[in-house]
């Protein structure tokens, strides 16, 4: 009895440290590329009207290559470390490689992911919020928005 | 809230009440048993509620109003008992004051359209308080475009309170309405309607108090609150979902106009024009959610059975219990007013860990809360937050079910600060 109890509480706590893992802990404490841009070519705010996570982001775009990108989250540990994730992704790649991520991370999130984790580095972490749907969104957040500032951005030209 | 301290006509045995709700009782969340502390979103059913709807669907499905045969005259005439009994439990001076609606948001935006867009105007001014719910500010922005009316927005207190100064500094002569919410969804804070009531009448403007969550956890007199519109929500008083009431002061009928056009709600019709009855049945167009008015029926007969006063003074026991255990966990600040000016509603936020982190966490303790902005952006930015995690007791929790949700807060903490 008393090893059914302990393996079920191990099971538990499995889970939220699937959920939880320590790689998104420690880009929600310190998150990468936190801020704005001075005169960004590219800036975007948006929020999920179902928390009230907000995020805004600024990016630097040369001749479709995102130079520079930086995040200003304001949210659960969930929303923010995918945000900072998000930089580190999409810094340096061109617009089109920066949508082939977004639509990577949407696979993600309905376990439908076509991607090796070493190609996914830190985001492989985040595939755990697959199993809680009620989180997706805030997973989600940072990568619709950085969608709608390119959509907006090829707007602009 | 201070609860009065005469003897009630019975003591209540909550301990026995619980076992009245089949989902408090037998659900397990991940094996372990469920702690229901979510009861501002809604409250949990009864089984007698339960049993009214089934029974209704079983053998008294009818449509009321609308036939001269026996199922449909039972019914009508149970549907009319039941707004007889929401006018003695809010103890309103009429029966034909209680309006049915679909719940709280349905029949604010009926007082927004019916009476709000026929009877403002450029010029008008509409006074909205800081904690309202999107349900009272969204319908007042639509008419004010619509009417050209001004909303003007009464500010809070740090500790989420009104202040009768800053009321009155807003209200003139063109203060049309007042509209503030007797008890915050978020704070728990009780308004004084009777002093923002007098104030407002001073100035010849109408009040509207929603009373989405005071009506199941306190006793409501509006002849003592004053209100000219008042709201209650069906499911957040053990209720069904989809059905709610509006009360109507008489002396604002001739004010009123359709809401909802559609059948029962005429007098005559013709192709080029119709005209219409007097309220209420002006404003039930439509067949009405009848298994839920019946449903409702059950509801209020079984809170005013345990005795609204027995109700408040357990449920602000067990809140003096929760709010004493969370404010013992570390980095956890509460919002709101003290205990003597609110109801049993927490909400906190932790000074590193996101209220939606601490929701998951308890999550998988089998415990229910609410994270988020509760539908009051408006509130968030007053203190300069995007979300608390919110604790909403209802009668039929424990004090032991609160030590096991401190237990798992701390767990928590701790969880993120490793």
């Amino acid at each position: 009895m008393i090893v059914t109890n302990m393996s079920r509480a191990n099971d538990e706590a499995n889970q939220l440290d699937q959920l939880y893992k320590e790689i998104i802990l420690e880009h929600y404490k310190s998150p990468h590329n936190k801020g704005t841009i001075n005169n960004p070519d590219a800036s975007v705010w948006d929020n999920n009207p179902l928390c009230g996570d907000e995020i805004t982001i600024t990016a630097k775009i040369n001749k479709g290559v995102i130079s520079d990108v930086r995040v200003d989250p304001k949210g659960c540990s969930i929303s923010v470390a995918s945000a900072s994730m998000l930089t580190d992704t999409v810094k340096g790649q061109t617009v089109v490689e920066a949508k082939k991520w977004i639509k990577i991370i949407k696979d993600m999130m309905h376990s439908d992911l076509q991607v090796s984790d070493d190609e996914l580095g830190d985001l492989e972490s985040l595939k755990g919020v697959a199993n809680f749907p009620v989180r997706i969104k805030c997973a989600l957040l940072s990568w619709m928005t950085l969608l709608k500032l390119l959509e907006n951005h090829k707007g602009g030209q | 809230m201070k609860t009065s301290k005469l003897p009630s006509i019975k003591k209540a045995d909550f301990k026995k009440i619980r076992n009245d709700f089949p989902l408090i009782v037998n659900t397990l969340v991940r094996g372990k048993k469920l702690i229901y502390l979510n009861n501002a979103a809604t409250t949990q059913k009864p089984q007698v509620v339960i049993d009214a709807i089934n029974n209704y669907y079983e053998k008294e499905n009818s449509n009321a109003n609308r036939g001269a045969d026996y199922l449909s005259e039972q019914l009508t005439i149970k549907c009319e008992q039941t707004r007889q009994k929401i006018k003695l439990y809010l103890n309103a001076r009429f029966t034909e004051e209680i309006v049915f609606t679909r719940g709280t948001t349905e029949a604010i935006n009926l007082v927004a359209y019916s009476w709000g867009f026929y009877n403002l105007k450029k010029g008008d001014e509409i006074i909205i308080s800081e904690m309202e719910h999107h349900s009272n500010i969204v319908p007042w922005h639509i008419i004010s475009r619509l009417t050209g009316a001004k909303i003007r927005k009464l500010a809070i207190e740090n500790d989420g309170t009104i202040k009768l100064d800053n009321l009155k500094k807003l209200l003139n002569k063109n203060t049309k309405l007042v509209t503030i919410v007797h008890v915050s969804n978020v704070l728990g804070t009780v308004n004084n309607i009777r002093e923002i009531c007098d104030l407002a009448h001073e100035q010849g403007a109408y009040v509207l108090t929603d009373g989405a969550q005071s009506s199941g956890h306190m006793k409501i007199d509006l002849q003592e609150l004053g209100s000219d519109f008042f709201t209650i929500s069906g499911h957040k008083v053990y209720g069904p979902t989809g059905i709610g009431a509006l009360y109507i002061k008489k002396e604002m009928f001739d004010q009123i106009h359709p809401f909802h056009g559609g059948g029962h709600m005429i007098k005559k019709v013709t192709i080029e024009d119709s005209n219409y009855k007097d309220v209420p049945d002006m404003l039930e167009a439509g067949t009405m959610p009848l298994a839920e008015i019946v449903g409702l029926s059950s509801a209020l007969d079984y809170v005013t059975d345990i005795d609204m006063e027995n109700i408040t003074k357990w449920e602000m026991e067990l809140g003096a219990y929760a709010y004493d255990v969370i404010r013992k966990v570390r980095g956890i600040k509460i919002y709101g007013p003290s205990l003597d000016k609110k109801t049993a509603i927490f909400s906190f936020t932790h000074d590193e860990i996101h209220p939606h982190d601490i929701a998951t966490v308890l999550d998988y303790e089998g415990i229910a809360i609410r994270a988020g902005h509760h539908c009051t952006q408006p509130l968030m930015n007053r203190f300069g937050i995007q979300a608390t995690a919110r604790v909403s007791l209802s009668f039929y929790n424990t004090k032991e079910e609160i030590d096991r949700f401190g237990v798992a807060l701390e767990k928590a903490v701790s969880f993120f600060k490793k």
